[in-house]
């Protein structure tokens, strides 16, 4: 089942169609990668999905029902790109207020809070303050106030800036194991390397618009080139092979990088080499990385986001 | 809905309360005030000087008039000119020349020292009162000894006043009530500043650490900043509360220190006060300032006025801090901004407190009556003038639509906060122009 479904979102302001018409389905437990370039509306759609901006146009059906963000709120955890806490609020408070917020009663609150305190051994902390902690140590605490409810959808814009690998592989782990459960997770990252680790699913946003949608795997299979590397025993100086079925693109650490042409198939390149009586020692497809698909589908658009009449 | 609000409103107030510079501030400013005036009244009673006045006289008869006291002494030595008076050690030098009668004539003060208004005017009555003597000398022969003794036996009058309420009569007191309406206007204005800056504070703090999307995305904007104008006003309530716990314990505390036999003169010098005499007879001069004060304290209506105070003070208080908290979240990290934009609000304030010690001379004017019916004067107008009585200064009909209005007011601007709040408090970047937010407010 889908936990949220998006259907032809649009939200304009007066300078900037900041989303136009997006549509996406998330279905229950995934972890799902929403990318795109600064200022392409990805802060404008999560708002709109948190409850916090009201959509123009479109709909928005969480658990199969429209958004209702009064009741479904308590059931989102949101961490924002631009967070913050209470400087001057003692942490464990903190942590059991932010809870509250979101519906739990005190009690509840305080004893998840000082389970997660527990298991991300921060115990200490409990009546230390904000300014005390370093950026890296509010981020585990923003994190713990995200997830603390148990929210059904988990919306997490950067989640990573400012942690060390430590910590960064805590709050990993820690992502898979509420998915796991049964949670959904957004995750909204400039890191492309992230996002393939990390998400099954992604739809990349350019201009207010969604470019691309589909799982990881598939969105590399939709943007291969046909390179493949081929390692070869002994390779001399057939770097200078020139064949029907493919040519030569580049030559990396011993391997010959191959680029098959239109109308052939792998086999053709083997068979090639077998023809020639070299030993083949290696043979891999190389699919694109997000990184490059990324770069290669919003290059071309103007760097910075420019404005434009809303009146269409 | 309301749950969260509460929520919001607990945590500003416990933070705040908790805080050690709450405490510090609700026992040290009461402290400070006394103290100031104190030091203030003390400097004054020290700053007093002798004005020493050469007196050169062309009439001749001054002299017999013209008597030396605390304040000013006169000196007729004859050696005295215009050139040397200050070298004699005196600070000015009065030259009267022949007044002839049915003639005005100049007479002049030279001066090293300046006479404050205060003693010009002494000064003048004094020299007046000099003329009037020696007129009724010259025609009646009557003397100036004769006179002092008339005028010291003819002192057996004295005025009270009592407002009309119909079946009673209650007595007032001009002093009493301009003191109180002084010092209620005085403190809406105080605490409508203090707490409204914390106020905007406290939305800017939320912006700039930028807590302010967590907690939105868990709450509606106008809840987070519904339960920080509560939080922070029942700070101000709770402060002014123990405010006025301390003033009546140390009332209370005060009039035990007094010694028992001076309170039974007092009960003497009521009682004499009830039957239309000024004093009782065998009644000590102390126990007659401590009646005269008690008077005082127990002529104004104090339940109506602390009701007014409160109600005031809170209807004042949300108009405002509305606006502060919709200013707040307009601006960025920068100061210099939010001082821009408060400009707008303060003004209004600003102005009400004078209008206010203007309404306090005629509290029954045009000006002090509709200023105390627009709600962005009447917190603090209101309060100057109920003091001098209701219903005979501010008839019900003027509490009654300025109470209303006020109500009107808040729930406007609390309104137009909201929605100002509500798209300020998640913009970054540029700083908003008044026309941008109007936009916010009645547009989106």
């Amino acid at each position: 089942m889908d936990i949220l479904q998006v259907n032809h979102l649009k939200k304009y302001f007066s300078s900037q169609r900041a989303v136009d018409s997006i549509s996406f389905n998330l279905s229950k437990g995934s972890i799902f990668g929403l990318l795109g370039p600064n200022g392409a509306g990805k802060t404008t759609l999560i708002r709109m999905i948190t409850g916090i901006f009201y959509p123009d146009e479109g709909e928005i059906l969480f658990e199969g029902s429209p958004f209702d963000p009064k009741n479904d709120i308590t059931h989102i955890g949101y961490m924002p790109e631009e967070r913050g806490l209470y400087k001057k609020m003692r942490i464990g408070e903190q942590a059991v207020y932010l809870a509250q917020l979101k519906g739990l009663s005190k009690q509840e609150a305080t004893q998840k809070v000082k389970e997660w305190f527990v298991k991300f051994e921060m115990q200490s902390w409990w009546s230390k303050k904000v300014e005390d902690l370093s950026k890296g140590m509010g981020q585990k605490l923003q994190f713990v106030t995200t997830v603390l409810h148990e929210p059904k959808l988990i919306i997490l814009d950067e989640p990573f800036s400012g942690l060390d690998p430590v910590n960064s592989n805590l709050i990993k782990d820690e992502i898979y194991a509420l998915a796991r459960k049964g949670s959904t997770i957004i995750f909204s990252t400039h890191r492309m390397e992230q996002v393939e680790e990390i998400c099954d699913h992604i739809i990349l946003v350019n201009r207010g618009q969604k470019i691309l949608d589909g799982s990881v795997a598939g969105v590399k299979q939709q943007f291969k080139e046909n390179l493949f590397s081929i390692g070869l025993e002994g390779t001399g100086n057939s770097s200078s092979t020139t064949a029907k079925a493919f040519e030569v693109v580049g030559n990396k650490e011993g391997s010959l990088i191959v680029k098959i042409r239109d109308g052939y198939r792998s086999n053709d390149v083997l068979s090639h080499f077998i023809n020639e009586g070299q030993n083949i020692t290696a043979f891999t497809e190389i699919l694109p990385s997000l990184n490059d698909i990324f770069i290669r589908l919003v290059e071309g658009t103007p760097l910075a986001r420019q404005f434009q009449p809303t009146t269409a | 809905m309301s749950n969260k609000i509460w929520l919001i409103t607990r945590r500003e107030y416990t933070t705040r309360v908790r805080n050690k510079t709450f405490l510090l501030s609700t026992f040290l400013l009461p402290l400070a005030i006394i103290l100031f005036i104190t030091v203030s009244v003390w400097i004054s009673l020290q700053g007093k000087s002798q004005h020493r006045i050469a007196v050169i006289d062309a009439n001749g008869y001054f002299k017999d008039y013209l008597k030396s006291d605390s304040s000013i002494s006169f000196n007729f030595s004859p050696e005295l000119d215009t050139l040397n008076y200050a070298e004699k050690g005196n600070t000015a030098v009065l030259i009267i020349p022949v007044l002839p009668e049915g003639q005005k004539t100049i007479y002049r003060l030279k001066y090293k020292k300046q006479l404050a208004l205060e003693g010009i005017s002494d000064l003048q009555g004094r020299i007046d009162n000099a003329i009037v003597d020696h007129m009724i000398y010259q025609k009646t022969s009557v003397s100036r000894a004769k006179l002092d003794s008339v005028r010291k036996s003819a002192d057996i009058a004295e005025l009270r006043s009592y407002e009309d309420q119909g079946k009673i009569a209650k007595a007032s007191n001009q002093g009493a009530s301009t003191a109180i309406g002084y010092i209620c206007g005085t403190l809406i204005y105080m605490l409508t500043f203090i707490y409204g800056a914390a106020v905007m504070r406290g939305v800017m703090e939320e912006k700039t650490t930028r807590i302010a999307e967590v907690v939105i995305s868990s709450v509606k904007p106008f809840q987070l900043m519904m339960g920080k104008i509560l939080g922070i006003g029942a700070v101000g309530l709770t402060q002014f509360m123990l405010w006025v716990v301390l003033l009546v314990s140390l009332a209370l505390l005060a009039q035990g220190l007094i010694p028992h036999d001076i309170m039974m003169e007092v009960a003497k010098q009521q009682q004499a006060n009830a039957m239309g005499m000024s004093s009782a007879p065998g009644v000590s001069s102390a126990a007659q300032k401590v009646a005269e004060f008690t008077g005082f304290l127990n002529t104004p209506n104090w339940g109506l006025i602390l009701f007014c105070f409160l109600f005031y003070f809170i209807g004042g208080y949300l108009f405002y801090s509305a606006l502060f908290a919709a200013i707040g979240s307009a601006v960025n990290e920068d100061v210099q901004e939010a001082q821009s934009l408060m400009l707008p609000v303060t003004m209004p304030v600003i102005f009400s407190f004078f209008i206010m010690t203007i309404v306090m001379r005629d509290p029954g004017g045009q000006l002090g009556v509709w200023a105390s019916i627009i709600p962005f004067s009447s917190p603090i107008v209101m309060m100057g003038r109920i003091p001098f009585g209701v219903p005979g200064t501010v008839p019900w009909w003027q509490l009654g639509l300025s109470m209303m209005l006020l109500v009107a007011g808040f729930i406007f601007t609390v309104w137009m906060a909201g929605k100002i709040y509500r798209t300020g408090i998640l913009m970054y970047g540029k700083k908003p122009t008044w026309r941008t937010m109007w936009k916010w407010a009645f547009k989106a």
